[in-house]
């Protein structure tokens, strides 16, 4: 019984990996394509869910500066979207978005240092939360886009009649894992068997040979960045459902850090893998150390085992291997 | 002239495809290029030599657009050509390699050959995705032309290998096959032969000639090591502190005498 409830901790703890994944994975295919590490990652999943709420209850965007400013009183359309067309129509705002970046931002910093492309990427950070919140009100939203919720009592009556032990598992997070695993396959596909891919690739690894083949930087990242984007809104979509539209949603960017730290910054199955591994080592160290040392080891665990990779692998297990050439 | 001439090994030279005429640029206050014209017609391996600093590697750059020239126009195939950012001058058919090699280190050897064909693929990102229909074609078929090059240019046991575990030699030697994919109009070659041995020299000599016998391919090379210019070029533009101080057949600019002077110092009174 003891064994069979540890695995059950162990099966929920890789359910918590596949939500950390997601939002690695949006890191890891930004840095690939413009080195760039970008810090804005989470709000962007926040704005996502908050823009994808706002469509489906047709709220009317600005809502409080219309208000004040032409002295009228708008809050709905008075219509709602059905989530599968507001997810559409939320993934082209993120292409907007996405376009919006690279005018605005990335091409003004071409061939910057890496730390001035990140401190750019704090900013954006900044003016999303903010827009976000001007758009769309700081209120805690309700995410409903029709994804199963509640535990899965299929999972329990079969696990019960096999086991003699019924395993708790949230129908959300077993999605939450499907739909992790398409898009990672999909991911992949693209990057290594399309011209668009290889060009990605190519981009990642060298602007001036990329220019000399003929690929444009200023698509690529458009592409990249929407891409991210997308990524984010599935994230987004993810958390918001399990844990309500709210500023702390933008944090769990911070859980991402240590999953790249382990997974390397460079590899897509790395990223998953790694919040893989954060997920399912998070529960089992609460399981059985947590009672030792007083509980609350989930806060700091990913962090201190990020600490330990940093020191005896520092690119991580997928990572390219750092040679230094003297 | 007008129409091209024959060199003197028999090859037919044809019309004027590339025409700089009174090229400047300036960085800040330095003239890296002063008023240089100059043509490269179809079929002949033009070089651009030089002593360092001269401005060679600027006047490549302007040509394959890294560089925009603040005077002079550009014109390619009689048409002139507008400012024009580097991937759009890439994609007229103008390719090019680099002094310090750019290649894709994290790809393989085919792989970044396979960049050079880029745009010679038009199928949509669904069939792509699927390997279907026009994107399997297509594939197929710029594999094929690829594995031609490799060949060509003997590099068959290293296509798999990543390209930042080769050495020098042949990292220069799988630039030059990426520009070749892409069946370029003019070969832009910066410095091929830089930092090589004797023996990866002559190999690399070699594969010039027999790109432009075999492909009729228009090369462009900046040199700085004046014998092997000599032996390889049908003419020569000679540049020294950003001015074109000579420009002819190789025997014509070995007898130039400032040509002479900027290569071998002048004796002052």
């Amino acid at each position: 019984m003891e064994f069979l409830y540890a695995s059950e901790v162990l099966v929920n703890g890789l359910m918590a990996g596949v939500m950390y994944s997601l939002v690695a994975l949006g890191f890891v295919l930004i840095y690939k394509a413009s080195g760039v590490f970008n810090y804005a990652q989470g709000v962007m999943a926040l704005f996502a869910a908050m823009t994808l709420v706002g469509i489906m209850e047709g709220r009317v965007p600005f809502a409080h500066m219309i208000n004040a400013a032409f002295g009228v009183h708008v809050e709905n359309f008075g219509w709602t979207v059905p989530g599968l067309l507001a997810i559409l129509l939320t993934a082209l705002v993120m292409v907007g978005l996405a376009i919006a970046i690279e005018k605005l931002v990335l091409k003004h910093l071409v061939g910057q240092e890496p730390i001035i492309l990140f401190m750019a990427t704090i900013g954006l950070a900044w003016f999303l939360e903010g827009l976000g919140d001007v758009m769309w009100g700081a209120d805690v939203k309700v995410l409903d886009v029709g994804l199963p919720q509640g535990i899965s009592e299929t999972v329990e009556t079969v696990t019960n009649n096999w086991l003699g032990y019924g395993f708790f598992i949230d129908r959300l997070d077993i999605w939450a894992a499907v739909i992790a695993a398409v898009l990672v396959a999909a991911l992949v596909g693209f990057s290594q068997y399309t011209k668009q891919g290889r060009a990605m690739r190519a981009v990642a690894d060298d602007h001036q040979a990329a220019l000399s083949v003929g690929i444009s930087l200023q698509f690529i990242w458009i592409m990249v960045w929407s891409i991210a984007g997308f990524v984010a809104l599935v994230a987004g979509i993810m958390w918001g459902t399990k844990s309500g539209v709210q500023f702390s949603l933008s944090l769990i960017a911070l859980k991402a850090l240590p999953v790249l730290m382990l997974g390397g910054f460079t590899s897509i199955p790395g990223a998953i893998v790694g919040g893989l591994i954060i997920g399912m080592g998070e529960k089992l160290f609460e399981y059985f150390v947590g009672p030792m040392v007083g509980g609350a080891t989930e806060n700091w665990f990913a962090y201190v085992l990020a600490l330990i990779f940093l020191v005896f692998r520092p690119q991580g297990l997928f990572g390219e291997r750092i040679i230094e050439r003297v | 002239m007008q129409d091209g001439y024959t060199t003197p090994d028999g090859r037919q030279i044809g019309p004027v495809l590339l025409d700089l005429k009174n090229i400047t640029l300036r960085f800040g206050g330095v003239e890296a290029i002063k008023n240089i014209s100059f043509d490269i017609r179809e079929g002949e391996i033009r070089a651009i030599i030089g002593p360092n600093g001269a401005g060679k590697s600027s006047m490549l750059n302007v040509i394959s657009g890294f560089y925009v020239p603040q005077e002079g126009e550009i014109w390619f195939k009689g048409h002139r050509r507008g400012p024009m950012k580097p991937y759009e001058v890439a994609r007229l058919g103008l390719a090019r390699t680099f002094q310090n090699i750019a290649l894709f280190d994290g790809m393989s050897v085919l792989d970044n050959i396979m960049t050079g064909r880029m745009n010679m693929m038009k199928a949509s990102l669904f069939s792509q995705a699927l390997w279907w229909g026009k994107a399997e074609r297509e594939e197929t078929a710029n594999r094929e032309q690829v594995e031609k090059i490799i060949d060509f240019l003997e590099i068959q046991n290293i296509r798999k290998t990543p390209v930042g575990r080769l050495p020098y030699g042949l990292k220069k030697r799988v630039e030059l096959a990426r520009a070749l994919a892409a069946e370029p109009r003019i070969l832009l070659l910066d410095e091929p032969m830089a930092g090589m041995n004797v023996e990866e020299k002559e190999d690399m000599c070699r594969f010039i000639l027999d790109v432009n016998d075999e492909f009729g391919t228009t090369i462009a090379l900046i040199e700085h090591d004046m014998g092997v210019v000599m032996d390889l070029s049908d003419r020569v533009v000679v540049m020294d502190y950003g001015r074109k101080i000579g420009d002819g057949t190789p025997d014509e600019v070995r007898n130039n005498p400032e040509v002479i002077s900027a290569y071998l110092g002048v004796a002052h009174e």
